[in-house]
C-alpha cells in the first residue's frame, strides 16, 4: 500500500490537545469537544447548517457509481458485500447512557491508537512482504502523532413525522495534505454513514481488506426519534448511535488504505452527498440486495477450498471461536448494565422516602441528619447512572463494535475463497477452450480455429491475473489479520484502563460523600 | 397465670443468641446470659413457639396497673428453615442470608424484655432465660392484645379524638412515622438486592473472561489474553466491594430500619390500646349519667374503675413514650453512624484496590 510513503509527520499545533496524549490523563473534561481549538465559525462554515442530502432523488445514482467501481472485476457484484452483512445488520438493543459519559468515551475512543504499541512488534511467523513491516512500522510512528480526527457531534432533527432524519455534525482535523484543508466539518445524516460503508465494500473488501461495519439499523429506534426527540429512550438511542458513529469513522479514518478512498474524502469535505437511496430497507435495491446475499450464502456452502495454506483455515476457525467468546460476555455484560439501572431506580426511590422521613421528624439533629442521608443516596443515584453509563460505552459497546469487526473479518477471508473459486473457474474454462482448440484441430477448421487460438491466450491471461489476485488478497488478509489483533488488543486494553480509572473516580467521590455525612450523623443526640 | 414478680437473676444487657440450629423446617436458638452472681452463665435453646409464649405471658399480666400503656418490645414474623415467598416479604431484611439479622433481633427483643422496669419481674423472663426445659407451648389465649381484634375495631377508633394534647400530636406523629418508616424499609431492601445482583453479574462476567483467553505465541495474542485475565479481576474486585456494601448496608442500616418500623408499630399498638380504653371511659361516664337510679351506683362503679385504670394507663403511657423517643434517637443515631463509618471503610479499600490495580494495569502497558 502506497499510504505510509505519502505521510508525513505534522508537527504538533498544541500542546494541551486532549485527545491525542496518552490515555493516563484528561478523562474528567467531559463535555468538551475535542476540536476546541478549532472549532470555530470559519472552519464549520463549509459544513453549511443546511441538511446538504435531502434534495436529490435520483433514484439509481448510486447503483450506477457502484457499478463504475466494480467493473473492474469480472465475477457479477451487485451484491454489494459480504453474506456476513446478515449479522452486521442484526437488531440493535437501545440501552441509556448519559451526555457526559458519551462525550468522554468518544474523547478516548478517538485516541484508538493512544499509547504506542508494545514492544511486542516483532515480525510473526506469518509471512509478510518487507514493504509492509515497514509500513507498520512507520505506523507506529505516526501513532503518536494524529494525522486525522474526526469527531461526530451535534444531532439534530430535520423535518417532521414520518420523513424526519436526524443529521450530525462531522468535523475532521487533519494535518494530510490530501485534505483541502485543516479542519473542516460536514452534515451527514445515517443513511451517508451506511452509504460510505457499502462503497467502501464493494472496492475494498474485494482486495481483503476488513472494512469496519457502522451500527446496524432501527426502525423501532428511528420511529421513536422522529414521533419526537425528547423522550429519554429517544434521547439515549441518538446518543448510542452518535457514539457508534463517531467510533466508526475513527476506524475508517485509521485504515491506512481507507483513508486513501476517495469516497471516504468525499464523505468527510464535500458539502454534500448524493443521497444513499439504496440503503432504504423496502427500495428495489434493497431487495436486489437481499437475493444477493441469500445465493452468495448458497454459493459459500458449496465451495469447498482446497486450502494449501492451513494459517488460514486455523485463523478462519478462531474467529469464529471468538465471536462466539465475545457474544457470550456481551450477555453478561447487558445484565449487569440492566442491574445497574435497577440500582439507580431502587436508590432514587429510596432517597425519597428517606427525605419524608427526614422532614417528619421532630428531633433535629435526627432531621438534619436524615434529610442529608437522603442527599447521599440521590448522589449516589447519579453515580450509579455514570456507572451503568460507563459499563454500557466501556464494554458493552465495545464487544458490539467487535462481534461487527469479526463479522467483517470473516467476510474478507469470504472474499480470497471467491477469489480462488474465480480462479479455478478460469482455469476450467481454459481447460475447455483447450479441449476447443484441440478439437478443431483434429476436425481441421482453420477459420475457427484462430478464434479459438485467441481466446485461449485471453484466458491464459486472465488466469494469471486471477492467480495473482488471489495471492495479493491472501496477502492482504494476512496483514489485516495481524493489524486487526494490534488494535484489538490496544483497543481493549485502553478501555480497560479507562474503566479502571472511572471506577477510581467514582469509589473517591463515594468516600468523600461518607466523609461528608459521617459528623451529622455523629451529631445527634 | 403468672403473675408473681421476681428479680432477674441474669444481666439484661448481655444476653446473646449465639447460635440457630436447623431441625427439619424447625429453627432453633441457642441464648446465653450470664448470671448476676458472676458464678457462670446459662445455657438454652429456644424455639420461636417460646418467645410467643414469653410475650403471651408479658402480655397478660392484668394485675399490673397500667400494664397496657406498656410499648412493648416487637417480636419478628415467624421464620422457618424453609419459608414460603409471603413469609420471605414480611420478614425484609431479617430473610436474608442465614438468619444473622433475625437472630439478632431476637437478642435485641431479650434485651429488651430484662430491661424494662416492669417487664423484666414477670418470672416469665426468668423461666424462659434459664430453664433447661423448654418452658410450656401452650396456645395463648385471647386478650385485648390479640392483633386480630385490633385490626377490626382500628378504623373505628383510631380516628377518636383525644382529651390531652400531648397524646394527640403523639399519635398523629406516629401514625407518619409508621408509614414512612415501613415503606424506608421495604425500599431499602430493594437496593440491597440490587447491590447484591450486580456482584453476580460481576462473578459471572469475571468467570466468562477466563474463556476468551486465547493460546499461543503471537504477541498481540497474549496481550489480549493477558489483558482479560486482568480484567476478570478487576470484576473479581468489582464483586467483592458490591458484596461487602450491601452487607454493610443490611447490617446496619437495614437492620436499624427494620427496628425502627417494628418499634413504631409496637407504639402505635399502645397507643391504640390507650385510646380503646378513653372510649371505653367516656362511655361509662356517659352510662353513670344517664343511669336510671336502680343502676346508679353500679354504673359509678364501673365509672371510677375506668377512670383508675385510664390514668393508670397514661402514666406508664406518658413514661414510655419519652423513654422511646430517647431509645429511638439513640438507636438510629448508633445505626448511622455504623453505616456510615463501615461504608466509608470499604469505599477507601475498594479505592486502594482499584489504585493498584490500575498501577498494575499501566504498568504493563508501556
Amino acid at each position: 500500500m502506497a499510504a505510509s510513503s505519502d505521510r508525513i509527520p505534522p508537527p504538533f499545533p498544541d500542546t494541551e490537545e486532549p485527545g491525542v496524549c496518552d490515555m493516563a490523563d484528561g478523562d474528567r473534561d467531559e463535555g468538551e469537544d475535542i476540536f476546541v481549538i478549532c472549532s470555530n465559525p470559519v472552519a464549520v462554515s463549509r459544513g453549511v447548517s443546511q441538511p446538504d442530502n435531502v434534495n436529490e432523488q435520483p433514484p439509481d445514482l448510486f447503483r450506477e457509481d457502484e457499478e463504475e467501481e466494480a467493473s473492474s472485476a469480472t465475477a457479477k457484484y451487485n451484491g454489494v458485500h459480504s453474506d456476513d452483512d446478515s449479522d452486521l445488520f442484526a437488531e440493535a438493543q437501545v440501552e441509556p447512557s448519559t451526555d457526559k459519559v458519551g462525550s468522554s468515551a468518544r474523547k478516548e475512543l478517538s485516541t484508538s491508537s493512544g499509547p504506542p504499541p508494545s514492544s511486542s512488534v516483532t515480525q510473526s511467523p506469518a509471512a509478510m512482504q518487507p514493504s509492509s513491516s515497514l509500513q507498520q512500522l512507520e505506523e507506529e510512528e505516526d501513532e503518536d502523532i494524529f494525522d486525522v480526527d474526526v469527531a461526530v457531534t451535534n444531532p439534530e432533527k430535520i423535518g417532521d413525522g414520518m420523513t424526519a432524519y436526524v443529521a450530525y455534525k462531522v468535523s475532521t482535523r487533519t494535518s494530510l495534505a490530501m485534505f483541502r484543508s485543516k479542519a473542516f466539518s460536514v452534515r451527514r445524516r445515517y443513511s451517508d454513514f451506511l452509504g460510505l460503508y457499502e462503497k467502501l465494500s464493494v472496492k475494498q473488501s474485494l482486495q481483503g481488506c476488513i472494512i469496519p461495519p457502522p451500527p446496524e439499523k432501527s426502525v423501532v429506534g428511528m420511529t421513536k426519534v422522529k414521533v419526537g426527540m425528547d423522550d429519554p429512550s429517544s434521547v439515549e438511542f441518538v446518543e448510542r448511535r452518535r457514539a457508534a458513529l463517531e467510533r466508526y469513522l475513527q476506524r475508517v479514518v485509521s485504515h491506512p488504505s481507507l483513508l486513501q478512498d476517495p469516497d471516504v474524502r468525499d464523505f468527510l469535505e464535500r458539502d454534500e452527498l448524493p443521497r444513499a437511496v439504496s440503503t432504504q430497507a423496502l427500495s428495489g435495491a434493497g431487495f436486489l440486495k437481499m437475493i444477493n446475499k441469500a445465493s452468495d450464502a448458497v454459493n459459500k456452502m458449496t465451495i469447498k477450498m482446497n486450502e494449501s495454506d492451513t494459517w488460514f483455515e486455523d485463523k478462519f476457525q478462531e474467529v469464529e471461536n471468538e465471536e462466539q467468546q465475545l457474544r457470550k460476555l456481551q450477555v453478561v455484560v447487558d445484565s449487569l448494565v440492566s442491574h445497574r439501572k435497577e440500582l439507580c431506580g431502587s436508590t432514587a426511590v429510596f432517597a425519597k422516602s428517606m427525605a419524608m422521613l427526614g422532614n417528619s421528624e421532630d428531633n433535629t439533629a435526627l432531621s438534619r441528619a436524615l434529610s442529608q442521608l437522603a442527599e447521599v443516596e440521590d448522589k449516589m443515584e447519579q453515580l450509579h447512572q455514570e456507572q451503568a453509563a460507563s459499563d454500557f460505552f466501556i464494554f458493552a459497546e465495545l464487544l458490539a463494535d467487535y462481534i461487527r469487526l469479526l463479522g467483517a473479518m470473516r467476510g474478507c477471508f469470504d472474499q480470497r475463497v471467491r477469489a480462488w473459486q474465480r480462479w479455478q473457474e478460469a482455469q476450467s474454462t481454459l481447460q475447455k477452450k483447450r479441449e476447443v482448440e484441440a478439437k478443431l484441430l483434429w476436425a481441421n477448421k482453420p477459420e475457427k480455429l484462430q478464434q479459438a487460438k485467441d481466446e485461449i491466450t485471453e484466458w491464459e491471461s486472465r488466469v494469471t491475473q486471477y492467480e495473482r489476485d488471489f495471492d495479493r488478497i491472501g496477502m492482504t488478509v494476512r496483514k489485516e489479520v495481524l493489524r486487526f489483533e494490534k488494535e484489538k488488543a490496544k483497543d481493549f486494553k485502553g478501555q480497560i484502563v479507562k474503566y479502571l480509572d472511572a471506577m477510581l473516580q467514582s469509589q473517591q467521590r463515594l468516600v468523600k460523600f461518607w466523609e461528608a455525612f459521617l459528623p451529622e450523623a455523629k451529631a445527634i443526640a | 397465670m403468672m403473675v408473681m414478680t421476681s428479680t432477674l437473676s441474669v444481666h439484661g444487657h448481655n444476653i446473646k443468641v449465639t447460635e440457630v440450629l436447623k431441625d427439619g423446617d424447625t429453627l432453633t436458638f441457642l441464648i446465653v446470659s450470664q448470671k448476676l452472681s458472676g458464678t457462670g452463665e446459662h445455657h438454652v435453646d429456644r424455639t420461636y413457639d417460646d418467645f410467643e409464649w414469653l410475650q403471651q405471658l408479658l402480655f397478660s399480666q392484668e394485675d399490673e396497673p397500667g400494664i397496657q400503656g406498656v410499648i412493648f418490645p416487637s417480636l419478628p414474623a415467624k421464620a422457618s428453615a424453609n419459608p414460603s415467598a409471603k413469609v420471605m416479604k414480611q420478614l425484609g431484611f431479617l430473610g436474608l442470608g442465614e438468619w444473622q439479622l433475625y437472630c439478632k433481633v431476637l437478642e435485641r427483643y431479650l434485651r429488651q424484655v430484662a430491661a424494662h422496669s416492669i417487664l423484666s419481674k414477670n418470672k416469665a423472663v426468668e423461666i424462659f432465660l434459664t430453664s433447661s426445659e423448654p418452658p410450656g407451648r401452650q396456645r395463648a389465649r385471647k386478650n385485648l392484645f390479640n392483633r386480630l381484634s385490633q385490626a377490626v375495631e382500628e378504623r373505628r377508633k383510631e380516628g377518636y379524638k383525644d382529651v390531652d394534647e400531648f397524646f394527640q400530636t403523639e399519635r398523629n406523629h406516629n401514625l407518619v412515622l409508621t408509614c414512612y418508616a415501613k415503606t424506608a424499609a421495604e425500599r431499602f431492601l430493594d437496593v440491597v438486592q440490587s447491590e447484591q445482583k450486580i456482584a453476580v453479574a460481576c462473578a459471572h462476567f469475571s468467570a466468562s473472561l477466563h474463556l476468551c483467553v486465547e493460546p499461543g505465541e503471537d504477541p498481540d495474542k497474549q496481550a489480549f489474553s493477558k489483558a482479560c485475565v486482568q480484567l476478570s479481576e478487576v470484576f473479581d474486585s468489582i464483586k467483592k466491594n458490591m458484596t461487602s456494601v450491601a452487607e454493610n448496608d443490611m447490617n446496619t442500616l437495614g437492620l436499624g430500619l427494620d427496628l425502627e418500623s417494628r418499634c413504631q408499630e409496637a407504639e402505635k399498638e399502645m397507643l391504640f390500646r390507650r385510646t380503646c380504653k378513653l372510649v371505653e371511659l367516656e362511655a361509662a361516664r356517659r352510662n353513670a349519667e344517664k343511669a336510671k337510679p336502680l343502676k346508679k351506683a353500679a354504673m359509678e362503679e364501673a365509672k371510677k374503675t375506668a377512670e383508675i385504670e385510664f390514668n393508670d394507663i397514661c402514666v406508664v403511657a406518658k413514661q414510655e413514650v419519652h423513654r422511646f423517643r430517647a431509645a429511638r434517637v439513640k438507636m438510629l443515631q448508633h445505626t448511622l453512624v455504623q453505616w456510615c463509618e463501615k461504608q466509608l471503610l470499604t469505599a477507601k479499600e475498594s479505592a486502594d484496590q482499584f489504585n493498584q490495580q490500575l498501577q498494575a494495569f499501566r504498568g504493563i502497558a508501556p
